[in-house]
């Protein structure tokens, strides 16, 4: 298990490593002087010479790296030139309303799910499952942003739903009732594609665990149909329904971005998007950096977690 | 995506059906559309027609027209291409590099396949949406080009990764090690005994990735990152309706039926190859 931890968080340093050799990189594919892109309409000596200091650009790359990769691990990912706003207290202002729209998403998917896909893995091919079947495979068709605008158009255009239009946004700190209607679409969407993605995998192993031999041995001793499911089925077959878990979260992340530029919300999408458009650079690059790293936590983290449910895992 | 693949248990080989040939004949139209859309008696995807603003279907304007007076219908079959184009491009990138990759890898093992693996899977931990978002947004100025490359270049790990798998259960089989002790040539044994074996299992894997890229590009385009307005495509349309819901929702119903018909087809079509194949080839 140690052995597993260690070779994990290696690869872990690894990948972060890349990541921001990548997104170091980044600046370097505008065309021409970054120095002019990054500092747009601020171009000045003076300007130009904080923005040297920091970026090291008049220096060899390998230089500019380890300079900027410095400021990073000191939690300095540089200043705006366009908003003169520091990028890390962008990113520390707009992730959390992220985390919270990841947050109730994955509630209702992993509640609307689990129990369903059990009651399917129970008759595989019964009327439920196969409704189901069906619509979760068509629902696999159907990208975010169509989802997110249309329940724009028919909730809160047709219906006239308050709090949950464009820029309806409210901050949990300000009011938390407000703030829940507000992110009850954009929580809703995300957990579309979530629900689809679990309910399969979970539903399909589900059938495979429940043909295993202590299953019939569990069901002779008259153990409840319930009972089995929770205490003796589920556990075995969560183990892929995490994995996929764990690699969603990414896909989250940008599905959050669609949302949340088509509500106004200003999370890291909206302000990721918003920074494109007004050429913000660094605050593009250091949004990269954080989501890139973050996800590949998650990702960690899951693992960890995949290997307490199933410790046989580490052992391979 | 991929990890989709794997869930389905193993059914025996059933016809078809009517609906999977629905969905063939539904793409083939997609397709010749987008190909002919230039032949075709269509209006000017372009044209602003001021006298007929956010006008509902009509004869003249069968999906009606959009807050600019442009009509739907043709916008929407104008804007395929882009998505057509960007799907079987970027794939085209991703198989090109990913399957002659991992094919080899899965048959000539060693070391070289453990560096190009352990490669692989450091770039399928990074996640390839914001990747590609990140790229598109400072590789300035944007052309369809530089989206089919920055997607196709992001596919390469998956189709390697499936590729790869795929290969590796067949290079293992008697009938390889069979072609071996008969001197065959490596290229020989690649082309001619793997490739024919896992063509099933790709077949299907390009069709719901095409689904996947069309759905990216759809998400790019929204986020105004794909191709530049006025030209149209299924997301920017979709985009440009944001503003003007209320008043005309047609506008944004059409392009998403357009485009979710296209992918449920695709998908539609990938999934029931991969049960009709049974992938027992791949699977033994």
């Amino acid at each position: 298990m140690i052995k597993y931890v260690a070779r994990r968080v290696a690869l872990l340093i690894g990948i972060s490593f890349v990541i921001s050799i990548g997104s170091f990189y980044l600046i370097h594919l505008l065309p021409g002087d970054p120095a002019v892109f990054i500092l747009g309409t601020n171009d000045s000596p003076a300007n130009r010479a904080i923005l040297f200091k920091q970026l090291g650009l008049d220096r060899s790359i390998v230089t500019q790296y380890l300079i900027w990769i410095g400021h990073v691990l000191h939690g300095n990912l540089g200043i705006s030139f366009i908003s003169h706003n520091s990028v890390v207290s962008t990113i520390k202002a707009a992730l959390p309303i992220d985390l919270e729209m990841i947050f109730l998403s994955q509630i209702v998917a992993f509640a609307s799910a689990v129990p369903l896909a059990m009651r399917s893995a129970r008759k595989p091919d019964g009327w439920l499952d196969r409704v189901l079947g069906a619509g979760s495979f068509t629902l696999l068709s159907v990208p975010p942003f169509i989802i997110i605008v249309l329940l724009v158009l028919f909730v809160s255009i047709k219906l006239g739903v308050a709090n949950t239009g464009p820029a309806s946004f409210v901050p949990l700190s300000q009011n938390f009732l407000v703030n829940l209607e507000s992110l009850v679409l954009p929580s809703f969407t995300l957990s579309v594609g979530s629900f689809v993605v679990y309910y399969r995998v979970l539903r399909s192993d589900l059938i495979a665990t429940l043909q295993e031999e202590f299953i019939t041995m569990a069901r002779s001793k008259g153990i409840s149909a319930r009972r089995i499911m929770w205490r003796h089925a589920f556990r075995p077959s969560s183990v892929a329904l995490l994995g996929t878990a764990g690699v969603n979260i990414g896909g989250l992340l940008a599905s959050g971005f669609v949302v949340q530029y088509l509500l106004a919300i200003p999370g890291l999408g909206y302000t990721l998007i918003s920074a494109i458009d007004t050429s913000d650079y660094l605050l593009v690059q250091g949004i990269v950096l954080v989501v890139s790293v973050g996800v590949v936590f998650i990702n960690f983290v899951f693992d960890f977690i995949i290997n307490i449910v199933d410790p046989r895992i580490s052992r391979e | 995506m991929t990890d989709l693949l794997a869930v389905e248990p193993l059914e025996a080989k059933t016809p078809l059906g009517p609906l999977f040939w629905a969905c063939v004949a539904w793409l083939s139209l997609n397709v010749l559309a987008a190909i002919l859309a230039n032949l075709l008696p269509l209006q000017d995807p372009l044209f602003q027609n001021y006298s007929a603003l956010n006008a509902g279907p009509s004869l003249h304007h069968l999906l009606g027209t959009d807050d600019l007076g442009r009509d739907i219908f043709s916008r929407i079959v104008f804007g395929s291409r882009i998505s057509i184009l960007v799907g079987i491009g970027a794939m085209f990138i991703g198989f090109g590099i990913g399957a002659p990759l991992g094919m080899l890898t899965a048959y000539r093992r060693g070391k070289f396949d453990h560096i190009v693996t352990t490669m692989m899977y450091v770039l399928l931990a990074f996640p390839a949406i914001i990747a590609v978002i990140a790229v598109l947004s400072f590789w300035t100025p944007r052309s369809i080009l530089k989206i089919i490359i920055v997607i196709g270049a992001a596919s390469i790990p998956l189709v390697y990764r499936v590729v790869r798998a795929a290969s590796l259960s067949v290079a293992t089989r008697d009938f390889v090690t069979a072609a071996k002790v008969q001197g065959a040539s490596s290229l020989r044994i690649l082309l001619r005994e793997i490739l024919p074996n896992i063509t099933p299992i790709m077949v299907s894997f390009l069709l719901i990735g095409i689904a996947s890229v069309v759905t990216l590009e759809g998400a790019l385009a929204f986020l105004g990152l794909s191709v530049n307005p006025p030209t149209p495509s299924w997301g920017n349309m979709i985009n440009e309706s944001r503003t003007v819901l209320a008043q005309n929702p047609w506008l944004v119903l059409f392009p998403s039926l357009a485009l979710c018909l296209f992918l449920l087809s695709l998908n539609f079509i990938g999934d029931r190859l991969r049960t009709y194949f049974d992938v027992s080839e791949v699977k033994l």
